[in-house]
């Protein structure tokens, strides 16, 4: 599949992001962090701003952005729709928590109602993204068990790196919290593994055998129906060379988990602004790095419809 | 539905719903949107085929095509260019006004000129050139549907030098047909579709009738009867063939042989059919070294003699109450001689010619030649068809049934497209005739106004030259012996393109590939104008065509054209326009009038003659004009006879005045239908006025259906015979008689001999000898016997993707998008044999040069053989591609390293790479080897030329098309 | 709505005969011509005469070579939407853009739903839809609505473009969903196919697999020729034939 940067960048914010949003919505309803104006201001900056980065940049990969609104009709069979429904109907309790928080300066009462709302629609949403992918049968790569864990984990864990790197910038970071950081990002590249070394011995069951109608032997393609690559090989017959796609599988595990984990563990040991600064290192290197990740998602994805064109 | 289904496509799981209401969906789709204003019926013109064609306009613009029902030759059908027809309508490569050239020639620089200036020009030039000397005009049209006129044109010029494309194309395939049975493939015959049960297709990828075979082969599929496909290549209806042979290019003669062999030593052989049809009995003079050696035995009124094998004395061949003897040896007034028969079994019986001998050559295993030859024996002999309907022969013979042995064949351009291909054409129909197979239920069948005798009758004319002085006859014919040659007493050529020389002997078509070399080379002589039509010479048409740029620019000493002027029409700005000295635009198909004429190759099928029309569906929107009109006007301005009226004023307006009103002989002009004046008449009459209105309210055609008894046999069907006759197809309704011995071609081969007034020049003879032979034999095509084998050791071979055929280029928007590379398809295991993997790009190289393109690996083919598309390749600057079109960046041209010459011979000598017998162009002979390029010239084809300058007011080409917006914008609105 | 359809049990389809087609593209061209102008107009050319040319297109013929046991073939294999039963594409619709018909079945496109997001073609795995980058909506096979119901066309001539061009007759248009149907019979007695039946799209255009090196293979039971025996051998054979 053709890993277009808008929707690269649209799953990896928006997993970020509610990720964050879920664990503000947590923490801050139940008052495991304080009520703190710029940590507030800050935190739920961060988690709306790159859910709304994320939602708008998907916008870029529509050929008609301006009929967008149409998109939460199809909530009874669209996961896209129900993803679309989920992520707007979040902002409001997300919009309440933040103005209880920011404005009202308490998470507690309504406001922590609204948080937990909002953890709730951030999960729920988060679902919903990974079964836009998990539900799409020609992919083999995406319609398996691995991938809504997948989105679930990335967000969980993306979304506690950051908010490490939050409570660490106000001197607000714990033991336990690191230690989260550290367990999630840990399962997370289980995960990862778990998933490549799944898709690496793939069976898959639709060949160009069945494909084509044409049983036993081998099938070859000898000739396309075109010269030039169309939208189906722009948008679903990308290929990766296996070195490049080991050489960003390398990437993705240092910039997404190795490098993360070491500095998490250093944090352990540090004082604050050190602390903090090797934090906020590690969230942006792990953003970095699932960036890579969700790249290689995509790249790594193989769509039936390639099998008709050979590749 | 109302009344019965029509067109081919009409099977009951191809019908219309039983109910074509709409249902009530509700989702607003508008099922029923209004489709046309007009609908026009007339001839397709994106390939040869003629197909009928419904247009549809919608606010004055194409909208759609789709094939004509009621059309004998596609039947509703429509192929994949006809349906492109709209993007060759409205392509940017239309030439929009006359032009001048300005700048060197072949930079494309022009100047528009007014048509006024372009006829002055024109007609001052070709009147020079007929005052003194008319020969100096060669004018050789390309894809010509209109050789009745330009032939004519060319006759009362008074030059010889004229052809169209069909000596590059299949003259083979023509004169091996007409030569022997009178009738030949595509449009002179056609299998018997309906009742064939075993199809041999060699040598076939799409080509003319591909309508009619494609339509053919889906009702053999349908009924599940056997298709064998002969072909290197494994594509197209070779794909589809229940069995495929992977010949080796240049070798199917060996193999029919082969067939032959077996059948002959099995005794499957119709000797019926023999007796009746052909002159196998006929007894041939067997006195090595007598003038008449090989010659038939003839009575006082020169009729052959057959030997009456009970009477035991000679009788007249066509004496229908003899027993005559097919094999023996006699003697008549003293003279030795043999029946054909004999002479066919002496040669074929050889074992030189068994399956054994001939099956590592062929590439075909021994077995598969022997099982091959058993299934044609028992589908020929055990699965006869009679027909319940009663006929009456020549003779007056009444006969019950129409018996058929449904067994049918059908070969093009793989067969001819070889310097030996005259002889393996010739193969193909003694096979059929020695099976019983020729026009007959099940077999293969001729197409009106064929079967004609073995070889028709005209001769070519030329043999005298005068200024302003009309030839006595049509510059394309028949020969039957050195006396009809076109050559001076020194037996050097009459016409540039050696045609009707000893070069060329039965060159039925001309040379038209020879005409630029000996234009520039002043052999035989100098010309002064070329003039073309619809030819791309300077690119995909030529063989060699990096040299043949390189004379079409050639200066003297003095720095003038050693070509002195060109004149060409072409509807689009091909790679040939640019070398033009003035540019006569032509229109698309859908601006004009045409006819596609019984006098040239009309569009009959075995049931029956049809003729057809082209006229204006739209109206033209560029200066431009019909090249025939434009050729009918200017003959008038030159005053040939029969092109002005006695006052010296124009006989005809233009080219549909001409249609209608033209006479070629009495009674018959180029359309047979609805002729008289009130438009009763068939085949003969006077010129009718609305005989056109009558064709468009037809539907474009003229189509008469035979009655069942005169639908078969037509060789020797009185009923039918009669009626050839009365339309004037045939001279006199006589049985046509097949030749498997042919009588004219050892005519030759005495005057190689040294008999007879005119003798092939002494360093021709041998040459003369070997290949005139009365029978078919194989000999290995000219190139691969000349090369060193181990240099290279592969074919290469082209052809035509289905949906290019004969398309005019690559400008199609549609159609270039299928194919705008084209890649060098290799075996598998050769490829690994080069070290070679899928992509690559190579160099292919033959001893005439190379050329670089990319590789794709492949299965069915040959594995001694390689192939691609041809004609994809594309100069920079032509057809409105743009710079980093793929068409001049990856494909390639294969022509570039196709030799147009032999190697030198002994006396030094270079023949035209063709076939010896017809000048046929050996296009499929060539041999080369496959190296893989270095890495930094990989990606970008080679050779490369400079680009063309855009004639004036050439828009850019569109970097978008959205054809078919307006129509949805106009309904829209309306809504 | 992209919820599938209580369906009228009408299955409007095709049926693609594999072992007679030649690979011409004259069904792809007529398809084109008929559609560019036709119910989801225009089917845009970007960069028609260039190097980049990528055009829209409902229908595409792909070769193969097809290698088994008992030998070799070329299929040349025409591909275009299936009208599937339970085609993902449309439920996966976030707009209800995409839907199938449930009269007839047919999976259509409304066009001023499309919101462009290209999530419909993912969901296909037959590559039917393919994306207007001019116009900025997905587009696709409309069975040729516009012509099978048209009042302004002959009876006749109400069928899918496709068909009606296609020189060899390898292609039918019927209702896939009555079995007494022409189309279903043939099928049935040619042991028409599913393509991916694993994927639970249920297709309604069937393909007729080729017949080469198969049981259904035209074939000729043709005895070995033997030489015409005793005296004189073959021209002692002519002669007593010719004394019978």
């Amino acid at each position: 599949m053709h890993p277009a940067f808008s929707v690269v960048f649209f799953t990896t914010a928006t997993g970020a992001g509610y990720g964050l949003l879920a664990l503000l919505g947590m923490f801050g309803g139940f008052r495991i962090i304080p009520p703190d104006f710029w940590l507030g201001l800050i935190g739920m900056g961060l988690a709306l701003g790159l859910i709304a980065a994320g939602l708008l940049s998907s916008t870029g990969h529509l050929g008609r952005p301006e009929r967008a609104w149409r998109a939460f009709s199809q909530w009874r069979s669209s996961w896209l729709s129900r993803e679309g429904v989920a992520s707007v109907i979040t902002f409001i309790p997300a919009g309440l928590f933040g103005i209880g928080w920011i404005f009202f300066g308490k998470t507690d009462g309504w406001v922590g109602i609204a948080g937990s709302l909002a953890a709730i629609g951030a999960v729920v949403t988060v679902c919903t993204t990974g079964m836009i992918y998990a539900s799409l049968k020609p992919i083999a790569q995406w319609h398996s068990r691995y991938t809504l864990p997948a989105y679930l984990i990335f967000s969980a864990m993306t979304g506690s790196v950051l908010l490490n790197a939050l409570l660490q910038g106000f001197a607000l970071g714990s033991k336990v919290q690191l230690a989260a950081c550290l367990l999630l990002t840990l399962i997370g590249w289980s995960w990862k593994l778990a998933t490549w070394r799944y898709n690496d011995r793939l069976e898959i069951a639709t060949t160009a055998n069945t494909a084509t109608g044409l049983a036993g032997g081998t099938v070859r393609s000898l000739e396309w129906p075109h010269t030039e690559e169309n939208y189906l090989l722009k948008e679903m017959g990308f290929r990766i060379a296996r070195k490049h796609s080991a050489r960003l599988r390398q990437i993705t595990q240092l910039l997404a988990f190795a490098l993360p984990v070491l500095l998490l563990a250093i944090v352990f040991a540090l004082p604050w602004p050190l602390a903090a600064l090797l934090s906020v290192l590690a969230a942006v290197i792990q953003f970095a790095g699932m960036l890579v990740e969700r790249w290689l998602f995509f790249a790594e994805a193989k769509h039936t419809v390639s099998l008709y064109y050979g590749r | 539905m109302q009344g019965p289904p029509r067109g081919a496509n009409s099977a009951p799981s191809q019908r219309p719903l039983a109910d074509t209401r709409a249902p009530d969906e509700g989702d607003g789709v508008d099922t029923s949107p209004d489709v046309s204003d007009s609908i026009a019926k007339t001839t397709c013109y994106m390939c040869a085929c003629r197909c009928g064609i419904d247009v549809h306009i919608k606010d004055g613009k194409v909208r759609y095509i789709n094939g004509n029902k009621d059309h004998p030759v596609n039947r509703g059908v429509i192929c994949g260019k006809g349906s492109s027809g709209i993007m060759q309508h409205y392509s940017p490569a239309r030439l929009k006004k006359p032009l001048l050239r300005t700048g060197p020639r072949g930079s494309g620089e022009f100047r528009e000129i007014e048509w006024e200036e372009a006829f002055a020009i024109a007609t001052e030039r070709l009147s020079a050139i007929r005052r003194t000397d008319p020969k100096k005009l060669a004018f050789f049209t390309g894809r010509d549907q209109s050789q009745s006129l330009t032939g004519w044109w060319a006759s009362q010029f008074g030059t010889p030098n004229f052809a169209a494309h069909g000596g590059f194309c299949s003259v083979n395939m023509a004169a091996g047909g007409l030569y022997t049975i009178g009738g030949s493939f595509w449009e002179f015959g056609e299998p018997d579709w309906d009742n064939t049960r075993y199809f041999m297709l060699f040598g076939v990828a799409e080509d003319h009738d591909s309508n009619p075979i494609k339509i053919g082969l889906g009702k053999l599929k349908a009924r599940g009867a056997k298709v064998v496909s002969i072909n290197p290549c494994r594509t197209g209806y070779n794909a589809i063939a229940d069995d495929w042979i992977g010949i080796r290019p240049g070798t199917d003669g060996l193999f029919v042989f082969a067939l032959i062999h077996e059948l002959l030593k099995a005794g499957r052989v119709d000797l019926d059919y023999l007796l009746r049809y052909t002159n196998a009995h006929s007894l041939v003079i067997q006195e090595p070294g007598a003038a008449d050696d090989g010659l038939f035995v003839r009575d006082a009124d020169g009729n052959p003699l057959a030997w009456d094998r009970v009477a035991k004395r000679p009788v007249s061949a066509t004496d229908t109450s003899a027993k005559p003897a097919l094999t023996g040896s006699f003697t008549i007034g003293g003279r030795r001689c043999a029946p054909v028969f004999q002479l066919v079994a002496d040669r074929y019986l050889e074992e030189s010619y068994a399956p054994d001998a001939v099956a590592e050559r062929c590439g075909i295993a021994a077995d598969t030649i022997r099982r091959i030859a058993a299934e044609l024996a028992h589908v020929a002999f055990e699965q006869t068809i009679e027909l319940p309907i009663a006929w009456t022969d020549w003779a007056g013979r009444r006969h019950e049934t129409i018996k058929g042995r449904p067994v049918s064949m059908h070969a093009m351009r793989g067969i001819s497209a070889h310097s030996n291909g005259f002889h393996t054409c010739r193969a193909i129909h003694l096979l059929q005739v020695l099976l019983g197979t020729v026009d007959v239920p099940g077999g293969f069948r001729f197409k009106p106004p064929y079967p004609r005798s073995a070889p028709p009758g005209p001769k070519p004319a030329g043999k005298t030259v005068k200024p302003m002085t009309p030839l006595d006859g049509m510059p394309l014919g028949f020969v039957c012996g050195p006396d009809d040659l076109l050559v001076d007493e020194a037996g050097t050529p009459v016409r540039i393109d050696k045609a009707y020389s000893w070069d060329a002997p039965l060159a039925a078509h001309g040379l038209m590939h020879t005409v630029i070399r000996n234009a520039w080379a002043g052999d035989p002589y100098p010309i002064d104008t070329l003039m073309m039509y619809m030819s791309n010479m300077a690119w995909n048409s030529s063989m060699n065509t990096v040299e043949t740029i390189a004379m079409l620019t050639d200066s003297d000493e003095a720095g003038n054209y050693k070509i002195p002027f060109i004149i060409y029409s072409d509807a689009y700005y091909s790679e040939t326009v640019p070398f033009a000295d003035l540019v006569l635009p032509d229109t698309t198909y859908l601006e004009r009038h045409d006819c596609i004429s019984l006098l040239d190759r009309p569009i009959s099928h075995a049931d029956g003659p049809g003729d057809a029309i082209r006229h204006p569906v739209v109206e033209p929107d560029r200066d431009v004009r019909p090249f025939q009109s434009v050729l009918i006007e200017l003959g008038a301005r030159l005053g040939l006879p029969g092109f002005v009226n006695d006052d010296g004023s124009a006989r005809y307006a233009d080219y549909a005045d001409y249609i209608v009103n033209h006479e070629r002989t009495p009674g018959i002009g180029p359309l047979a239908g609805w002729r008289g004046k009130d438009g009763t008449s068939t085949g003969r009459g006077e010129a009718n006025p609305d005989q056109l209105q009558r064709y468009i309210d037809n539907g474009g055609f003229w189509h008469h259906d035979f009655g069942d008894d005169q639908r078969y046999y037509k060789m020797a069907n009185r009923s039918y015979l009669d009626f050839a006759e009365n339309m004037g197809f045939i001279p006199k309704a006589e049985p046509i008689v097949f030749q498997l011995y042919s009588e004219p071609l050892q005519r030759f081969r005495l005057a190689a001999r040294g008999h007879g007034p005119v003798l092939p020049p002494k360093g021709d003879r041998q040459r003369i000898e070997t290949y005139m032979d009365p029978l078919p034999f194989w000999h290995m095509p000219f190139e691969e016997a000349a090369v060193d084998l181990k240099k290279y050791p592969l074919h290469a071979l082209t052809q035509r993707p289905m949906h290019m055929y004969h398309s005019w280029g690559s400008q199609n928007a549609w159609l270039r998008q299928i194919t705008s590379q084209n890649r060098l398809f290799v075996h598998h295991r050769t490829a690994a044999g080069l070290g070679l993997v899928d992509d690559d790009w190579v160099w292919i190289e033959s001893i005439n040069g190379r050329v670089k393109g990319q590789i794709k690996l492949i299965d069915g083919v040959n594995e001694s053989t390689v192939w691609t598309w041809n004609a994809i390749g594309k100069r920079r600057g032509s057809w409105g591609l743009k710079d980093d079109a793929a068409e001049s960046n990856r494909g390639f041209l294969l022509n570039h390293i196709i030799g147009d010459q032999t190697s030198a011979d002994a006396q030094g000598k270079r023949y035209s790479n063709s076939d010896p017998v017809t000048g046929q162009a050996a296009w499929f002979d060539l041999r080369v080897r496959v190296v893989k390029c270095a890495a930094e010239e990989a990606g970008f084809t080679e050779p490369q030329f400079e680009r063309f300058q855009q004639p004036p007011h050439f828009a850019p080409s569109p970097d978008r098309l959205t054809f078919g917006a307006e129509f949805r914008r106009a309904r829209e609105a309306t809504e | 709505m992209t919820c599938l359809p209580t369906q009228s049990g009408k299955k409007l389809g095709l049926v693609i005969d594999l072992d007679t087609c030649v690979g011409c593209q004259a069904c792809v061209t007529a398809c084109k011509e008929w559609n560019t102008g036709g119910h989801m107009a225009p089917l845009t050319d970007i960069d028609p005469y260039g190097g980049h040319v990528d055009g829209v297109w409902f229908n595409r013929v792909h070769a193969y070579e097809h290698t088994t046991e008992m030998g070799g073939r070329t299929v040349n294999f025409p591909r275009s939407c299936l009208h599937c039963e339970t085609p993902a594409c449309v439920t996966v619709c976030p707009t209800g853009a995409s839907y199938k018909r449930a009269s007839d079945g047919i999976v259509l496109i409304d066009e001023d739903k499309c919101i462009g997001c290209k999530l419909c073609s993912w969901a296909c795995p037959y590559g039917a839809r393919e994306f207007d980058t001019d116009v900025g909506v997905m587009k696709k096979c409309t069975l040729c609505v516009d012509r099978i119901y048209n009042d302004n066309l002959a009876e006749e001539d109400r069928v899918p473009a496709c068909v009606a061009a296609c020189p060899t007759s390898a292609r039918h248009f019927g209702d896939l969903g009555d079995p007494l149907s022409a189309v279903s019979q043939l099928v049935a007695e040619r042991g028409g196919v599913d393509l991916m039946p694993e994927l639970g799209y249920r297709p309604t255009n069937k393909y007729l697999p080729p017949r080469a090196h198969t049981a259904r293979a035209a074939s000729v039971a043709a005895p070995a020729l033997e030489s015409v025996r005793a005296e004189g051998g073959f021209l002692g054979w002519v002669d007593r034939m010719l004394s019978n």
